[in-house]
């Protein structure tokens, strides 16, 4: 495409913006199911064709840095419909529905010249299906960011770190620790340590099936930030074949303290914190209920 | 600038270490300052965090990537005596990274292998930091040359 | 010049860090800091560290320095209210910070100090990584 020929579609823009704009908002309204305010979605169409006359100047390669201000537009409305929940052909239809008012325009300025008039169609064409596609990808990155966020929010419901008692907290882990979620309970553990100002933890994995390497290694760095900070932790609930996969890996766990239940730990953590769990002597009267 | 375009070798075999690979990503903005005292230490570690901010990192990987730049930081001051920090905003698609690359003509390395073995073990030694440093980032790259200069590049994505 | 305040707290001295420090302040702490121990014959020293957000080699290092020579001069160190970021990246680092004792906060930090210095078969809570 010459320079001559470049200029006149933009040209063509310009002269009709006007036009183009009110027929292509008409196509969307048609065919978005969502509500998106018609104020909204007409300035967004107007940002869009000026963006695209500006680059449309310099040439149709969408890669470019030229292109940059058109892509990063896109890119923004598609994230915003990812979020919102727009299917990937309701946020393409923003760049598509844009075809059909732009060819009846080119048809009308180049209709006599035939071969003009098909060459401008196909580069347009070209053009439109390239942003398009490339909205499409956006969104896809976007709802992969959702997910991704609601499986964080996830890892950390799944790991709730408990107050047992003054100063004792306890972190009861549940199912197969991979390395990502290992990591976020051990920031949420810590986080937890400096919040309620507890100077013992107790990390349960009686529910955990299996340890490998990577894990106890994880386990022993969260145990050695928390020393750090100023709190003990203790490891309880290992489960017998644990201790032998542990043994047999060579995991050294130095003077990381390990008891076999939750209860043993407790008392422990107890201990230290110069409390113990006593018998009273007479049996302790509720309000309105006895206790035999 | 004396030294050759950084690329990526692998400059060791033990297989634990970061696999080194192409940079990835595109830079969209790059600045770069001096590093002659230390009082430009806590400039660029100031300057990390605010571009780690910017990228989007949460706060346990901006902490352990703005002292990993502190202890590259130092070591282009100390050892290479003066350079620079290069920052670059990176973006791979929708994803964001920052890339800092030390520069100095310092006296260079000799042996790098054991430069990145030399971890801190006591908390007193005197090794580069480069190992530990390297543990703080995804990408880690070095290029040194005796006689000429230093080049540590490192990178962390959100 | 810039200089980082040392208070007394009865026996023990209260140093707060709240600056991002750079190298040459840390290495003056450390000079301040001995000297006061020396004139003051203080048994106990606490290391505030929860406004630093960043601790590199150096600033461990230093803390490293000051336990020690703070024993030699016979006076217990505690490092208090490390950063959980902060303390994540040290472990990270591979950095141990040996023979210094740590604690949540500054209440805590005299109670261990407080405990050590009463019963010798206090159960000491040691938070350096032994490997």
């Amino acid at each position: 495409m010459s320079t001559k020929e470049k200029s006149r579609i933009s040209d063509v823009i310009k002269r009709n913006e006007e036009g183009l704009l009110a027929d292509w908002l008409q196509e969307q309204d048609s065919k978005v199911r969502h509500n998106i305010k018609e104020v909204v979605l007409r300035e967004q169409c107007a940002e869009f064709l000026q963006l695209l006359n500006v680059a449309y100047e310099t040439g149709l390669d969408i890669k470019r840095s030229e292109w940059d201000g058109v892509r990063k537009f896109l890119a923004e409305i598609s994230r915003r419909r990812g979020e919102a929940g727009f299917s990937p052909s309701e946020t393409a239809t923003f760049v598509f529905s844009l075809k059909r008012p732009l060819f009846t325009l080119l048809r009308k300025e180049f209709g006599k010249d035939a071969v003009l008039l098909a060459d401008e169609t196909w580069n347009a064409t070209l053009l439109l299906d390239g942003l398009g596609l490339y909205t499409t990808e956006v969104h896809q990155k976007t709802r992969e960011e959702v997910i991704a966020r609601q499986q964080q929010d996830m890892l950390e419901l799944s790991t709730p770190v408990v107050n047992l008692a003054d100063n004792i907290l306890a972190l009861p882990l549940i199912g197969t620790l991979d390395s990502s979620r290992t990591q976020v309970v051990m920031e949420s553990l810590l986080q937890k340590i400096v919040e309620s100002g507890s100077t013992v933890a107790i990390i349960d994995i009686t529910g955990v099936p299996t340890v490998d390497t990577l894990v106890a290694q994880h386990l022993l760095k969260t145990v050695t930030a928390a020393r750090l900070m100023g709190a003990d932790c203790i490891i309880s609930g290992i489960r017998p074949q644990i201790a032998q996969t542990i043994v047999h890996l060579g995991v050294d766990l130095g003077n990381v303290i390990t008891k076999a239940t939750l209860a043993s730990a407790f008392k422990l953590a107890l201990e230290r914190n110069n409390l113990a769990i006593m018998r009273t002597a007479s049996p302790v009267k509720h309000k309105n209920i006895e206790v035999a | 600038m004396p030294l050759a375009k950084v690329e990526p070798v692998a400059m060791w075999t033990e297989p634990d270490l970061l696999q080194v690979r192409q940079p990835a990503g595109r830079a969209v903005r790059e600045e770069t300052i001096p590093l002659q005292s230390e009082a430009d230490i806590v400039q660029a570690r100031q300057l990390v965090r605010k571009w780690a901010i910017e990228a989007g990192l949460g706060l346990v990987d901006q902490t352990k990537f703005v002292t990993a730049a502190s202890e590259l930081a130092r070591n282009t001051i100390i050892y290479g005596k003066g350079g620079i920090m290069r920052l670059q905003m990176l973006h791979e698609g929708v994803r964001r990274g920052v890339r800092l690359t030390f520069e100095d003509k310092g006296p260079g390395i000799a042996d790098i292998k054991q430069a990145l073995t030399d971890g801190y073990t006591s908390g007193s030694g005197m090794g580069l930091g480069l190992s530990g440093a390297k543990r703080l980032c995804n990408e880690f790259d070095i290029v040194s040359k005796v006689g000429e200069g230093t080049r540590v590049m490192i990178a962390r994505w959100k | 010049m810039e200089r980082i305040p040392i208070l007394r707290m009865g026996e023990f001295l209260l140093v707060t860090i709240q600056v991002d420090m750079h190298d040459r302040l840390a290495m003056t702490l450390q000079d301040d800091l001995t000297n006061k121990i020396q004139q003051t014959g203080a048994s106990g020293v606490l290391i505030d560290i929860s406004s630093l957000e960043i601790v590199d080699s150096f600033i461990g290092r230093m803390v490293a320095n000051i336990s020690a020579m703070s024993k030699v001069l016979d006076a217990e160190t505690v490092v208090v209210g490390m950063q959980p970021a902060v303390a994540i990246t040290l472990v990270e680092l591979g950095l141990s910070l040996p023979g210094v004792r740590t604690a949540l906060d500054v209440e805590k930090g005299m109670q261990l100090l407080r405990g050590a210095l009463g019963a010798h078969e206090e159960e000491a809570q040691y938070a350096a990584c032994e490997g």
